[in-house]
Parts: C-alpha cells; sequence; structure tokens
C-alpha cells in the first residue's frame, strides 16, 4: 500500500499547522513501509481531534466512545489475531477519561499499537487543561493555572511493566515512522506518546517549546534496561524521545488466554462443537447422575 | 447478605410428584444445625412443623426430634459429617432407598480422592438410619407419591442454564466484571473456556467489559456480557454505541434491589426500566426475561441470535431468584446445528451501512474479504464516516429505527393458561412464572388466566389482544411500582390492577394467592360502589 492509498476523500477537521496532519501522515508512512494490507488493518479511537484520525485512513476503523479505544482494540486483536490493530486518540482520551483502561490494557499486554497525540491540551472542547498539562498552564477553566501535576505516561507505563514505550515528535517525521513502525511489530503491548503542538489552544507547547525541551535518547541507552528506562522518563531535563524499553519476550493477551493454544483460526472461524455442548449441558442436568 | 465467613441461613427443598416452579412459606420438617437456626426460620414454623436437631446444641425446642448429630460425628471420627447426617436424615424420613442414595454421594465425589466419597457414604448411612427410628419414633408417615416418570428431568440453576444458552448461541468471548447475582454465568463459562475455546476476561471495570463485547462482535466473534443492574447502568453508553454502530451486543442482567448497592444478595425485577431505556439516543433493542432455567437456556440462545440478526443490543432480563435457584425440567433442547454468524465477506467497495428496506445491511468484518469496515460513534453516511449532512442523518435515522419493525415481527409470542373460560388475566414477566401459576390455581378465584410475557421488549401484537379480552387485569410483579404494568398501559393503552413485592426476596405460592384474593375482593367493592 502506498501512502496515497491510504487517504481518503474526506478532508480533515483539523486546524492548518496541526501536528495531528504529521501523525497522520507517520501512520500512514509506518503501515505502508510495513506492507500492512488496507483490508487487515484496524485503527480504533476514541473521541477529540486525535480520534478523528482513523477517518482520514483508508482502513477498517471502529470509531468508538471517548477513552474506550483500548478495550475495542484489545477485543479485536483477541478475536482475530491475523489483525493489525492500532488504538489511537489524544491525551485526554486515552489518559483521562481511558486512563483505567490504559492501566490494564499494560497489565494483560495485548498486541496492539497504541499511539498517543499529546498535545497537553484539550482540542475538541476548546482548549481546558488536559492530564499531562503543566503546573500554571492557564486555561478558561483553569484560570489562576493548573494545579495538579502533570501526569507522565512514560513512567506510568513502565512502572506497570509495558513492554513497550516510546516517545516521538512530530517534528521529526523519519524518526517517528521508524519508532511507529516498532511499535507496530512489537509483540504484545507498544506505547508511542506522539509529542505535538496545538496551534489553536496551546500557547505555552508551541512547536519551538518542543524543538527546544525534548532531546533523543543517547546512542547508548539500552531499551532492555528497565531501571535505566525509569530514569530517563523521570528525568527533569528535556523530554528523552526514541524507545525507552521494549521486550519482546513476553507471550501477548491473545496467545496467554487459552483460546488459541490449540487453534490458531480467529473466533469467526471456528463452529460450535454441538455434540460437546450437548453432553456438557446433560452432564450439568443430570448432575451425578451422569 | 454478603457473608463469606458464614452466618444464619436456609435452604429450602420442596418435594413434590410433579415439577416445582416455586417455593412455600409452610416448612414441614425443619433440620435445625445450630442454636439460631429455629429463631431465623420462626416465622414459618407451626406447631405441625418436625423440627430436628441436637438437643445438646440447640436446647430444648418445643416439638424437637432429638438427632445428636455431634455424637454422632465423634462416634464416626468424622467432624464434618454434619451435612451428610442431615442429608441421610432427610432421606430416611422421606423414605428413599439407600442404593438410590449412596449411589448419588458417590456419583457427587465422582473424581475426588475415593475416601473422600467412603466417608460422606458412611454419613448418609448412619443419617439414614436416624431417618427410619424417628419415622418410628413418631409414627410419622410421609407419603410422596413417586414415579419414574423425573427419572430423566435436569437440575439445573439459573446461572448454569444462561451459561449452556450462551453457548448454544455460539458464545465465544465473554468480557465481564463480577457482580452478584450476575457472576455466576461468568464463573459457568469461564471454567468450560478450554473446552470450547473460549476468550474470558474478567475486565477491569464493566464500561470495559461491555466494550471489549462490542469490539470482539464488531470482529465477528459472538460475545456475552454478564452483570447486574449496578453494573450495566455503567454500560448505558456502550448500549447506545451497539444501537449506533449497529454493531450486535448481548448482555445478561441479573437483577437484585436497587436503588445503588441496595441488597446485594436478594432478589428484584426492578430494572426493566433501566434495561428498556439504557443509552442515550433512539434506536431499537431486544429484551428477554426467563420464567425458569429451561426458558433462560433457550431464550439466551434466542439473543445472541436476535443480536447477530437485527444488528441490535439484546438483554436478558433475570434475577437472583432465577439464577441461584435449582430449576427441574426436562433436559434442554440442544439442536445439532450449531449457530449460524450473519456476516458476509467484503468487496473492495464494501459499504457497512448500505441502504436496506428493513434497515439491515449485510455485516461485514476486518479482515474477511478486500472491503474494510468502518463504523462510527458519530452519524455517519453509508461507509461509515463522521457526517453532519442533514439528509445523511434523517436517512440514517431511519434506517435504524427501521430494524424496529422487523424486530417486532420476531418478537416471542406469550404462554397464556387457563383451563376454562376466564374473565380475569393475570399477567407476569420473568422468574415470577411458577409462582403465579401455582397462586393462581391455590387462590381459589373462578375465572382466571395467566399470561406470561418472556419477551417484555418489543411486546408481541397477541399481548395486547389477548388483554382487550380480559374484564380485569392483574399484573404480578417482584418491584415497588409496577414497572411492567405501566409498560402494559403505555403500549396496549390497558390499564391493570398489580399485586407487588419488594422486600428483596420472591413470592411464596401462599402470600401470592393471598394478594390474588385480596386484589380481586378490592376489585369487586370497587365496582360495587361504582
Amino acid at each position: 500500500m502506498n501512502p496515497s492509498e491510504t487517504a481518503v476523500a474526506a478532508e480533515p477537521a483539523w486546524c492548518p499547522g496541526c501536528g495531528n496532519f504529521s501523525i497522520l501522515e507517520i501512520v500512514k508512512r509506518a503501515v505502508a513501509e510495513l506492507g500492512v494490507p488496507r483490508n487487515r488493518l484496524v485503527v480504533t479511537s476514541g473521541i477529540g481531534q486525535a480520534a478523528k484520525t482513523p477517518q482520514y485512513l483508508d482502513s477498517n476503523m471502529f470509531n468508538g466512545l471517548h477513552g474506550r479505544a483500548l478495550p475495542v482494540a484489545t477485543a479485536i486483536k483477541a478475536s482475530d489475531p491475523g489483525l493489525w490493530v492500532i488504538a489511537e486518540g489524544g491525551d485526554g482520551d486515552m489518559y483521562g477519561e481511558g486512563g483505567n483502561h490504559f492501566i490494564h490494557a499494560i497489565r494483560r499486554n495485548p498486541d496492539i499499537a497504541h499511539i498517543v497525540h499529546d498535545n497537553m491540551v484539550y482540542g475538541l472542547t476548546k482548549g481546558q487543561a488536559s492530564p499531562t498539562s503543566g503546573r500554571g498552564f492557564k486555561t478558561p477553566v483553569q484560570v489562576d493555572g493548573v494545579i495538579m501535576e502533570p501526569l507522565n505516561p512514560i513512567a506510568v507505563a513502565l512502572s506497570l511493566g509495558a513492554s513497550f514505550v516510546a516517545r516521538a515528535f512530530t517534528g521529526d517525521i523519519d524518526r517517528s515512522v521508524e519508532i511507529v513502525k516498532l511499535a507496530l511489530t512489537h509483540r504484545g503491548y507498544a506505547l508511542v506518546d506522539m509529542l505535538q503542538p496545538c496551534v489553536t489552544f496551546n500557547g505555552l507547547n508551541t512547536f519551538k517549546w518542543f524543538r527546544e525541551n525534548t532531546r533523543y535518547l543517547d546512542s547508548s541507552h539500552d531499551p532492555g534496561d528497565r531501571k535505566a528506562a525509569f530514569a530517563a522518563a523521570i528525568d527533569e531535563g528535556k523530554l528523552a524521545l526514541g524507545v525507552f524499553y521494549a521486550d519482546s519476550g513476553r507471550p501477548s493477551f491473545h496467545e496467554a488466554c487459552g483460546a488459541y493454544s490449540s487453534d490458531g483460526r480467529p473466533l469467526r472461524e471456528r463452529n460450535r462443537d454441538m455434540k460437546r455442548l450437548a453432553s456438557l449441558a446433560a452432564a450439568v442436568g443430570q448432575g451425578s447422575r451422569a | 447478605m454478603s457473608r463469606i465467613r458464614g452466618g444464619a441461613n436456609s435452604t429450602q427443598i420442596r418435594v413434590a410428584a410433579r415439577r416445582i416452579g416455586a417455593f412455600i412459606d409452610r416448612v414441614d420438617i425443619l433440620v435445625a444445625l445450630d442454636a439460631g437456626a429455629v429463631g431465623h426460620c420462626a416465622r414459618r414454623v407451626d406447631g405441625s412443623t418436625l423440627v430436628v436437631g441436637d438437643r445438646s446444641t440447640i436446647g430444648d425446642v418445643p416439638g424437637l426430634v432429638d438427632l445428636p448429630f455431634a455424637a454422632i460425628c465423634a462416634e464416626l471420627g468424622d467432624r464434618l459429617a454434619t451435612n451428610f447426617l442431615a442429608v441421610g436424615a432427610l432421606a430416611g424420613i422421606l423414605a428413599i432407598e439407600a442404593t438410590a442414595l449412596e449411589s448419588y454421594v458417590r456419583g457427587h465425589f465422582a473424581g475426588k480422592k475415593p475416601e473422600l466419597a467412603e466417608r460422606s457414604v458412611r454419613a448418609v448411612r448412619r443419617g439414614r438410619e436416624e431417618g427410619r427410628r424417628i419415622v418410628a419414633e413418631t409414627g410419622m408417615a410421609v407419603d410422596i407419591g413417586r414415579g419414574r416418570g423425573f427419572a430423566s428431568d435436569w437440575l439445573t440453576n439459573g446461572s448454569e442454564a444462561v451459561g449452556l444458552g450462551a453457548l448454544a448461541g455460539g458464545c465465544d468471548f465473554i468480557s465481564s466484571y463480577p457482580m452478584s447475582p450476575g457472576t455466576g454465568v461468568l464463573q459457568f463459562l469461564a471454567s468450560h473456556k478450554n473446552e470450547f475455546g473460549l476468550v474470558v476476561d474478567q475486565s477491569e471495570d464493566e464500561i470495559a467489559a461491555a466494550n471489549m463485547a462490542l469490539g470482539a462482535w464488531y470482529t465477528g466473534a459472538r460475545a456475552l456480557v454478564t452483570t447486574s443492574g449496578g453494573g450495566f447502568a455503567l454500560m448505558s453508553e456502550t448500549v447506545s454505541l451497539a444501537g449506533m454502530i449497529e454493531t450486535p451486543l448481548v448482555v445478561h442482567i441479573g437483577q437484585r434491589p436497587g436503588p445503588a448497592t441496595g441488597l446485594p444478595t436478594r432478589t428484584e425485577q426492578g430494572d426493566l426500566d433501566l434495561v428498556l431505556h439504557a443509552g442515550h439516543g433512539e434506536f431499537p433493542r431486544a429484551i428477554f426475561a426467563p420464567g425458569s432455567a429451561e426458558e433462560a437456556f433457550a431464550l439466551t440462545r434466542r439473543a445472541f441470535e436476535v443480536a447477530d440478526r437485527f444488528q441490535v443490543p439484546a438483554f436478558i432480563l433475570t434475577d437472583q431468584f432465577l439464577l441461584d435457584s435449582n430449576w427441574g425440567s426436562e433436559p434442554f433442547a440442544i439442536s445439532a446445528e450449531g449457530p449460524e454468524r450473519r456476516i458476509v465477506a467484503t468487496d473492495g467497495d464494501y459499504l457497512r451501512y448500505a441502504p436496506a428496506a428493513d434497515g439491515i445491511s449485510p455485516r461485514g468484518v476486518p479482515g474477511w474479504g478486500e472491503g474494510v469496515v468502518r463504523v462510527d460513534s458519530d452519524e455517519h453516511d453509508e461507509e461509515g464516516l463522521i457526517t453532519e449532512d442533514a439528509i445523511v442523518r434523517v436517512r440514517m435515522v431511519d434506517k435504524r429505527l427501521a430494524k424496529a419493525a422487523a424486530l417486532a415481527e420476531a418478537a416471542l409470542p406469550p404462554t397464556i393458561f387457563a383451563t376454562g373460560s376466564w374473565d380475569t388475566i393475570v399477567v407476569c414477566w420473568g422468574s415470577t412464572k411458577g409462582v403465579v401459576l401455582e397462586a393462581a390455581g391455590r387462590s381459589g378465584l373462578a375465572g382466571l388466566a395467566v399470561m406470561h410475557v418472556p419477551q417484555p421488549w418489543p411486546l408481541h401484537p397477541s399481548v395486547g389482544e389477548l388483554l382487550g379480552r380480559a374484564r380485569r387485569i392483574v399484573v404480578v410483579e417482584n418491584n415497588a411500582t409496577g414497572q411492567f404494568a405501566r409498560l402494559l398501559r403505555a403500549e396496549t393503552g390497558y390499564r391493570s390492577e398489580s399485586v407487588l413485592k419488594y422486600d428483596g426476596s420472591a413470592f411464596s405460592v401462599e402470600e401470592l394467592a393471598r394478594g390474588l384474593a385480596a386484589s380481586a375482593a378490592t376489585s369487586l367493592g370497587e365496582r360495587m360502589a361504582s
């Protein structure tokens, strides 16, 4: 699939200059370079400007409820492990409304890529604070500035034992494509926290601010070293970019759940064994007489 | 109460030479295992009750027949023998053959250590001797008609029946959060996951459970969520999403008394309104309410078929009484044919919401065929892409609602029970079927018919026709406001009288017979006064 073929006719509803355009391009390039067929790619999303992304991709799409893209994506992969599944949405969608699912999706380790557009502000609802907004950030609601500690998604994911944790920045499309490709091919849950500017509602964390306040992890960083990853995640200097941690040695949710241990077919291709059901029902109904 | 550590509790066993669908208040034989037991059951014990217990632990209770559990346990060297001694004693009193009893106990321990079975057989044998001794000493005679007619009957609880019905409906995915009394279904399916290749997920919350189920259906699986009213309340938005994206969803709701946490381990039929209206916006749905375990099996299977065929959310509405009671029945009808998955392979220009006269567009799933399957919580066009076009909006609303007509045509008719001519119809839904049938017979009232509605939504047209033939309509419900009576009024225009109970327990036969008689007397009084 060529990147151009993944575009659909609909005109994006994003503001000119929005970081979402770059993420759309990054995702299109990543799936094209991996040769993912359009009919085997499913992108789930919730609600928000970021969650509109699958509207502009030529692939299967489940654009569901605010915050709920992860349980949907987990179930899709568990019902047909042959599909490529991406859950995509913004920082409010994934870390706020869907925070509980973020925690428990990591614990299940479903074989999905989780791409979070992180612009540190709410766009769809017009400029309120998000879970990743910095302290002091003023909005029409947080009139004296944000008084809550910003959520650190990288540290949260690492602390919960996520098997792949990365951060990327839309200002560097080539390297972001590589990171998303690694996430897509990772066995298990893969988080990509994708930093992006919001040109309309975030005058603080601008494109220039991200340029000045991010750095790539040193080439000496070992993605197999969870402690080093954690140290980089909580470093108070510039925000680190790149793959913090990756461990492909752990079984993913569909591999561990048992449903595929003796039958690799997707659930939809299986027929219920009615003889076996009849004998189970008789055993239950007859109790010890069976 | 949710007493994990134990506490005062009782189990009623009703024995008859016919199938039983209700319990009675009267207790003929009370086996009291501890000092609090007699007080616990005081309301249901009178001079005619035979109280069997160990005088050394429960003291001098009037009418007590001594069965020295503690001494016999010591003699058998088995301090855990009490339960099987009691079972044996009852078997002795009821003159159940020793061989049948002992083979039942051995079967109960099949697959476990043989010592366990032998120890329990010793206890029931000894208990049976005690039972025969009691019969001889008291001169009592128990004559419970016998027949082999039931030898092949099944005994299942409601949770097992719902679980088996789900398997018969092709359920291959269950995601749920534990909540009484819905948890039994989750445990039943989890315990058979490896035999049937099921994906089982104990989700982090009810919202995740419902969204996982919807994601599974979208991918061509057949998913079930089981919960109770409080958990279901959290799923409302997902029910609405299922309506919008026209993706099937099956949810089992085991009702318990609310509001809020209510009485977690008791029973009620208080969530009909909730299930009828859950989810914002307008979209069709189906609700099934079984009246026995056998119906729970059949209607759960049907819920899967209806959800799949009409691409709507379908609900199985049971309650704690139905789920936790053991029901006798004929063997369930299990067809050799498995369920049909109503999904299609897509071609390159597949449209998920292609126009269809009955509103039902062929349902493709991702990864099967050349096309892509796009579903959107936003209003969408035929392709499934977001739109704000007013013309498309109206077209899509009409398409979704068109399915309601087809769904109504497939509605299950009510079951009507009448022995002769009738002018009064007693209406029930869900688990009250057995008690209404027995109480109507006992009430002494002439000219009664009983109508049980297994599908409260959409209603079969004959419900209204039958109501139209009655002079009096009495609706029996295990709730405080008469939710079903209100629905019948809204849908058919007929007013009714209500007999209600909402103390957390199901109707007993005696109290419902009294309730029906009182309702008849009030009605007669009102007619004479007017």
